[in-house]
């Protein structure tokens, strides 16, 4: 073996004059994310938003919290440039502490979830038989218990606090994945690589983390991106309900439902973070479809 | 025969169907010497691949596998996934038939080539790294460095079959299966393939078995060969002994349906008539007796066993006769 190798090499040699380029996964991937202007578009904008959401309230002279009965009800102006909202609070301060608590549920809840659910539904597929079934039922039993009164007993037994909301989120949002996952491990198993994997003797954990996992990427990065928007949601619709962020702490969702209540007087206290969250959730959306293109190797450049 | 590297014995593999149970693998015995080249034939549904994937304990779920496959004096049957993972990529692999699925699409060449070592000799990443671009070397794969790299869709079928072919080596196997592994490949790459395997059969000591429905490739390549029906096998003998004067009806009329290269052209091949039975209906007697030219009343009655029919040569007849040219 050794002679032909080193026959083989000298012919290399002459083909290759040039320093070879190798390129790795992430680096090709982000290329082929360059070449996705929707997707880049929304990166850009996620970025900026993120960005605004931490530096706002370090550099504003104003304070989400502290009521100025001086500014009740301004409307965007000088002093304050989104206006201010009915305890004369800076809007702008408001709104980008809204996108830092929606972002951080929306990510960290889908993050979880995500992560339990490919693992569960992975294991699931790919063991089959009892272990399959068993896993699912259990699956199946979660997708009955309701949702609202699971957070209050989870109040109830862990009192209020941030880290519940994604624990509650992340508890039920794992499941719909759960369930994709197991069914495309399913049609992966009847793969020939998988087949060839397993005649190289790999463990199986081996299979699911390095053989099974990454051919889920594509369907798995749609379903998380679509996954944080409605946590988002989630997540503003349990603070609607007392459950959630409390006030004078407000997520876009909170902002969003007080500012309908004003929204024939004062029209840009619904409109201002609702643009916000309409914007973070149509990025995630756009983000999702050029990483999975970008994340398919069989994509071509 | 207790010298063999594998040593077969009454193999069954059957399967549990609506139709009842399903004999795939009927009562095989075989054995693989070391460094040998072993080609079975046989054709589609004759149990050939069956018999492979056994012997690394692959079979789908619900195969019932009965009989012993001894490697080293080790039982492969009814032995632990834990046992037969140590073996499986370590001391037996396998290579199938389509290169364009056998490669995870997610995963670069380097990887899943390096993979196996690391995971079987716990080599370390550099290290593999070199073996594995000397593998590639070795399969004849031009600028290995940058297909290391690359992805497998980046790739030509017969390149990635190399990369499969290189993957099964990496571990200094005793023994190669093969199945089918030219028959999704255009016939230039065929014989590239093959040429292929016949070079490392040289350079390695790897025992080959090759499974193939195709008897040109098997005169190429084997030393011995396994012609299978329905199961069983019906003749065994050595390449030269089976194509000079086949002693089974079925092995003759598999030899004569090949396109002669010299000589006048038959105005029409000569086919086998009729359809290779169902495994799940079995007749009695010799599968083969319905579409047999030489059958007589006692191929009804029950399977012919194997007997020898000359020094090497194994086969599984009633008709004593010479097998001439009767139509």
């Amino acid at each position: 073996m050794a002679r032909s190798a080193g026959a083989a090499a000298v012919v290399n040699a002459a083909i290759i004059d040039r320093p070879v380029r190798i390129a790795g996964q992430w680096r090709q991937s982000w290329a082929r994310l360059r070449r996705h202007p929707p997707a880049l578009v929304a990166l850009a904008l996620l970025g900026l938003i993120v960005l605004l959401a931490l530096l706002v309230p370090l550099v504003s002279p104003y304070d989400y919290a502290t009521p100025d009965w001086d500014e009740l009800y301004q409307p965007p102006g000088y002093a304050h440039w989104l206006g201010t909202d009915g305890l004369g609070r800076d809007l702008l301060v408001r709104v980008m502490w809204g996108c830092r608590i929606s972002l951080l549920v929306g990510i960290a809840a889908s993050l979880v979830s995500v992560l339990i659910g490919v693992l569960w539904g992975a294991t699931a597929g790919y063991a089959g038989g009892i272990t399959d079934s068993a896993m699912m039922r259990i699956v199946d039993i979660l997708y009955t218990v309701p949702f609202i009164p699971l957070v209050i007993v989870l109040t109830v037994l862990f009192g209020r606090s941030f880290l519940l909301v994604f624990v509650a989120i992340g508890a039920v949002s794992w499941l719909d994945i759960a369930r994709i996952v197991r069914g495309q491990t399913l049609s992966l198993k009847q793969r020939e690589f998988i087949d060839a994997a397993r005649a190289l003797g790999l463990s199986n954990t081996t299979m699911i983390v390095r053989h099974i996992v990454p051919n889920l990427l594509g369907i798995v990065i749609i379903y998380a991106t679509l996954t944080v928007p409605t946590v988002i949601l989630f997540e503003a619709f349990l603070s609607f309900l007392g459950l959630g962020v409390h006030a004078p702490l407000a997520s876009l969702g909170t902002l969003i439902s007080d500012g309908a209540k004003h929204m024939k007087s004062h029209p840009y206290l619904l409109t201002i973070p609702a643009v916000f969250l309409t914007l973070i959730v149509c990025s995630f959306s756009y983000l999702g479809d050029g990483l999975r293109d970008a994340l398919d190797p069989r994509q071509r450049r | 025969m207790s010298a063999a590297l594998l040593a077969i014995r009454g193999l069954r593999v059957s399967y549990r169907g609506s139709l009842g149970v399903l004999h795939a693998v009927d009562g095989v015995d075989v054995d693989l010497e070391p460094g040998e080249f072993l080609g079975v034939v046989g054709e589609s549904g004759s149990g050939k691949s069956q018999l492979l994937l056994a012997i690394l304990g692959l079979n789908a779920p619900g195969a019932r596998i009965a009989g012993s496959i001894r490697y080293r004096g080790e039982e492969l049957v009814g032995a632990g996934e834990r046992a037969l993972g140590r073996l499986r990529g370590a001391r037996i692999a396998m290579i199938f038939q389509d290169p364009m699925t056998a490669l995870n699409p997610y995963l670069t060449i380097g990887t899943q080539l390096t993979e196996t070592m690391r995971h079987h000799q716990g080599a370390s990443r550099a290290a593999a790294r070199r073996r594995a671009l000397e593998l590639l070397a070795a399969v004849h794969i031009p600028e290995p460095e940058r297909r290391f790299a690359q992805h497998p869709h980046e790739l030509s079928g017969g390149m990635r079959q190399r990369v499969v072919i290189a993957m099964a080596l990496s571990c200094d196997v005793d023994i190669l299966l093969a199945d089918e592994p030219t028959t999704a490949l255009d016939v230039t790459v065929q014989a590239q393939i093959l040429a292929l395997l016949r070079e490392l059969r040289t350079q390695t000591r790897a025992a080959i078995v090759l499974v193939t429905h195709d008897l040109g490739v098997i005169a190429e390549v084997a030393d011995r060969v396994l012609v299978m029906y329905a199961g069983r096998v019906v003749e065994q003998a050595r390449v030269q002994q089976l194509f000079d004067s086949a002693r089974h009806p079925y092995t003759e009329a598999l030899r004569r349906s090949i396109v002669p290269l010299t000589g006048p052209l038959p105005a029409r091949l000569p086919t086998i008539g009729g359809q290779p039975p169902n495994p799940a209906a079995l007749p009695p007697g010799c599968a083969f007796a319905p579409r047999c030219a030489y059958a007589f009343d006692t191929c009804a009655t029950a399977p012919p066993p194997l007997t020898q029919a000359g020094p090497d040569h194994l086969r599984a007849c009633y008709h004593t006769g010479p097998l001439g040219r009767i139509r």
